[in-house]
């Protein structure tokens, strides 16, 4: 008896379920303008969160909020606001793939943010291409686009690539050499980890054929706190020129190291994070001159309204490189979406592929999936991290001559 | 006795031929919580078959790990060979690794083998940093194949129930017998003529074996490989708080740890994703206060104690 009552209940409570469930999936479809969903995985946690929220996590914020201030994405059935659901991936592969593979299946969004990281970039675009997202990678650097993009058909890269930032330091060094500014001898030194190690690689048959003398080469592993006997042995060999394939912690140990160890030179270059406005921030005028990955063109009027916009709506300076390749990314994005007027993937894939983007750095088209419009090396001139050497970019900005560190 | 064997081999076969099925009932994100909790069911019955019986507290699982997926991917992606001889190649290196530590090691009393595990993974990092700055130059280690998490999730299945069978047959085996008079007072085990030493460092060579399989397998699946994210302390702890919270006395055990763990996390990387780490804190809290012998442990009380009541 009392069996037969509970499995009864049970059952009642279990067709009340179904009735509220069919209730809600019908009350969505019903909607015409439901809001496009938007997914974003990154690391809000773990070694990467700290580059991802000073590059990625803001810009989305600012796009979505940008969207919809203006009443959403224009298309063929109306306007459509977005939704944006975001997930941490704890800077772990297996944790990303977990997340992507809920916003596809579970909360069936429209569009995804590529990740931020080369290596996450690479491994979730399996996945983003089995569901048919279009992946506008931005901070993803590899030499091997060519055998990526064709293997994911879905896959965009916008930042460049390893060998083109070595040249761009070398095109520079190579050009103060031959208008007499520096001598002959280069001081390089690396992060032992992945990105510092290939770039160091890279650069070595390229300063050398370049006709420099690499009088000081040395590494140093990830995390050393101090830094002093490298600057130290890197001042001993008296050169013209400073490279550092440096990491965000040691690109400002460096810089500290060499304004106390007063580092004569020419040329002084640190790789990732001297682009960041703390690193501006941290050493002030002292840095006058220094040489770093990225840059922009300050000047153009696109570029200081997005400055403005990205200080007021996320109260974050953006960086002086890959944030506004970032919000590009999202404004190719948004312009293929409104030129399909539909959330139909396939059909933004195959825009993106087809149309070139006007956004805040001037004209971008992919040939094979690769955008070959960046930025390769900045430097800080009075305050303002500004692009010196690029891949195609409009406004590069003439050499300052480093005088000192003061 | 015989008849018990014949129905924990039926069940086995069955739970195998369940979860080989999982693919085809599930896609995408339930197939991708199956294949994490498939990869932790690897490597936690692994660990408890070596730290179970002697409670030598191994934080070893991620350094293998990382030999397993460093390894494939630089065979892979340097040297130009197959997935599967590089597979086989990091399976032996790990176990090599292994010996060699273990003999190393495993004469040192408890605490110092756990310090010693907890720096090991990190020692190879940067040693594999080190060997590639001076030596082989970096370039980026793509692991680039056309395996699908489902192809994934069936290899991980296939390591999962090789570690069963090889934990049946140790627990009937001399060799399992030695472990656990080794477990209970290792001066009686030497007494009675055990070779102690060496019956460890076979059973920690097995847990370097499987880890290093594990990693090799799941090297496609993050597709580029750097010794950062390979080499993670994080999952070797997370190993152990799966095994002790399901119990490492039985085979099956940590099987009951790491599904409720594996869907718990889950749960509050969405819900409360800033959490995680606090969760890990109180379910090692829980482990030590509440379920000393894990959920295995609980479920024997409480069948127990109804045994008592029907007896009385």
């Amino acid at each position: 008896m009392f069996k037969i009552i509970s499995a009864n209940s049970i059952r009642k409570g279990f067709s009340a379920l179904v009735v509220v469930t069919l209730t809600t999936l019908l009350s969505f479809t019903a909607h015409a303008a439901d809001p496009i969903k938007i997914g974003a995985v990154a690391p809000k946690t773990g070694p990467l969160a700290g580059g991802a929220a000073v590059t990625q996590w803001p810009n989305i914020e600012l796009w979505v909020k940008e969207v919809n201030a203006r009443g959403g994405l224009k298309l063929k059935d109306g306007q459509r606001m977005l939704e944006l659901i975001e997930y941490d991936d704890k800077t772990n592969p297996g944790e990303h793939i977990k997340a992507v593979q809920r916003l596809a299946t579970q909360d069936k969004v429209d569009f995804i943010v590529a990740p931020y990281g080369t290596g996450f970039n690479i491994a979730a675009a399996p996945i983003y291409a089995k569901y048919g997202y279009p992946q506008i990678a931005v901070s993803a650097i590899s030499d091997k686009m060519d055998e990526l993009t064709a293997r994911y058909p879905s896959l965009f890269f916008t930042l460049g690539t390893t060998t083109a930032f070595v040249n761009g330091v070398k095109d520079i060094l190579a050009g103060m050499r031959d208008s007499g500014k520096i001598g002959n001898k280069i001081a390089m030194v690396n992060v032992a980890d992945a990105f510092g190690i290939e770039l160091a690689e890279a650069a070595r048959p390229i300063f050398k054929d370049a006709g420099f003398d690499i009088v000081y080469d040395k590494s140093y592993p990830l995390g050393t706190p101090d830094l002093s006997p490298v600057v130290k042995g890197a001042k001993a060999a008296a050169p013209d020129a400073f490279v550092a394939w440096s990491y965000p912690p040691d690109t400002f140990g460096l810089t500290e190291q060499a304004i106390i160890e007063d580092l004569q030179v020419g040329a002084y270059y640190t790789a990732v994070a001297t682009c960041f406005p703390a690193f501006g921030q941290k050493f002030g005028s002292k840095i006058d001159g220094v040489f770093g990955a990225g840059g922009v063109n300050p000047d153009t009027e696109e570029m200081q309204a997005y400055f403005k916009r990205h200080k007021e709506m996320t109260g974050k300076d953006a960086d002086y490189w890959a944030s506004a390749n970032t919000y590009v990314s999202l404004q190719i994005l948004e312009q293929a979406i409104e030129g399909v007027g539909d959330v139909d993937r396939e059909a933004v894939t195959q825009y993106i592929k087809d149309n070139s983007f006007d956004t805040i750095m001037g004209e971008i088209k992919f040939d094979n999936q690769i955008s070959h419009k960046f930025w390769t090396v900045g430097q800080w001139q009075d305050g303002v991290f500004r692009g010196v050497a690029s891949s195609n970019m409009d406004g590069v900005a003439e050499i300052k001559e480093k005088s000192g560190w003061n | 006795m015989k008849s018990a064997d014949i129905r924990a081999l039926v069940t086995a076969v069955v739970c195998i031929v369940l979860a080989a099925l999982v693919p085809f009932v599930f896609n995408g994100y339930w197939l991708s919580i199956a294949l994490t909790a498939m990869m932790y069911i690897a490597l936690s019955t692994s660990w408890a078959l070596f730290s179970g019986p002697t409670h030598y507290i191994s934080l070893a699982s991620g350094a293998f790990f990382g030999v397993g997926g460093y390894l494939v991917a630089t065979g892979m992606s340097d040297y130009n060979q197959s997935f599967w001889l590089m597979m086989f190649v990091a399976a032996i290196a790990a176990t090599v690794l292994a010996g060699l530590i273990g003999l190393a090691t495993l004469r040192l009393s408890g605490v110092y083998f756990v310090i010693f595990t907890l720096g090991l993974a990190e020692m190879i990092r940067n040693l594999v940093s080190w060997v590639q700055n001076n030596f082989l130059g970096s370039r980026g280690l793509y692991v680039l194949t056309d395996f699908t998490e489902a192809h994934i999730y069936w290899m991980l299945l296939t390591v999962a129930s090789a570690v069963f069978i090889f934990g049946w047959l140790v627990e009937r085996s001399r060799l399992g017998f030695a472990l656990k008079i080794i477990g209970n007072d290792e001066t009686v085990a030497r007494h009675v003529g055990i070779n102690t030493a060496w019956t460890k460092v076979v059973l920690f060579m097995s847990t370097g074996f499987f880890a290093a399989l594990v990693g090799a397998i799941i090297a496609p699946r993050y597709s580029y490989i750097e010794p950062n994210l390979v080499f993670s302390p994080e999952l070797s702890f997370l190993v152990v708080i799966m095994a002790l919270l399901g119990g490492t006395h039985r085979l099956w055990g940590p099987l009951l740890g790491v599904i409720p763990f594996t869907l718990i996390w889950e749960a509050i990387s969405i819900w409360i994703p800033n959490f995680t780490t606090l969760f890990l804190g109180i379910a090692f809290l829980t482990i030590v206060y509440f379920v000393p012998n894990g959920f295995v442990g609980l479920l024997e009380k409480t069948r127990g104690s109804r045994g008592v009541k029907a007896g009385s």
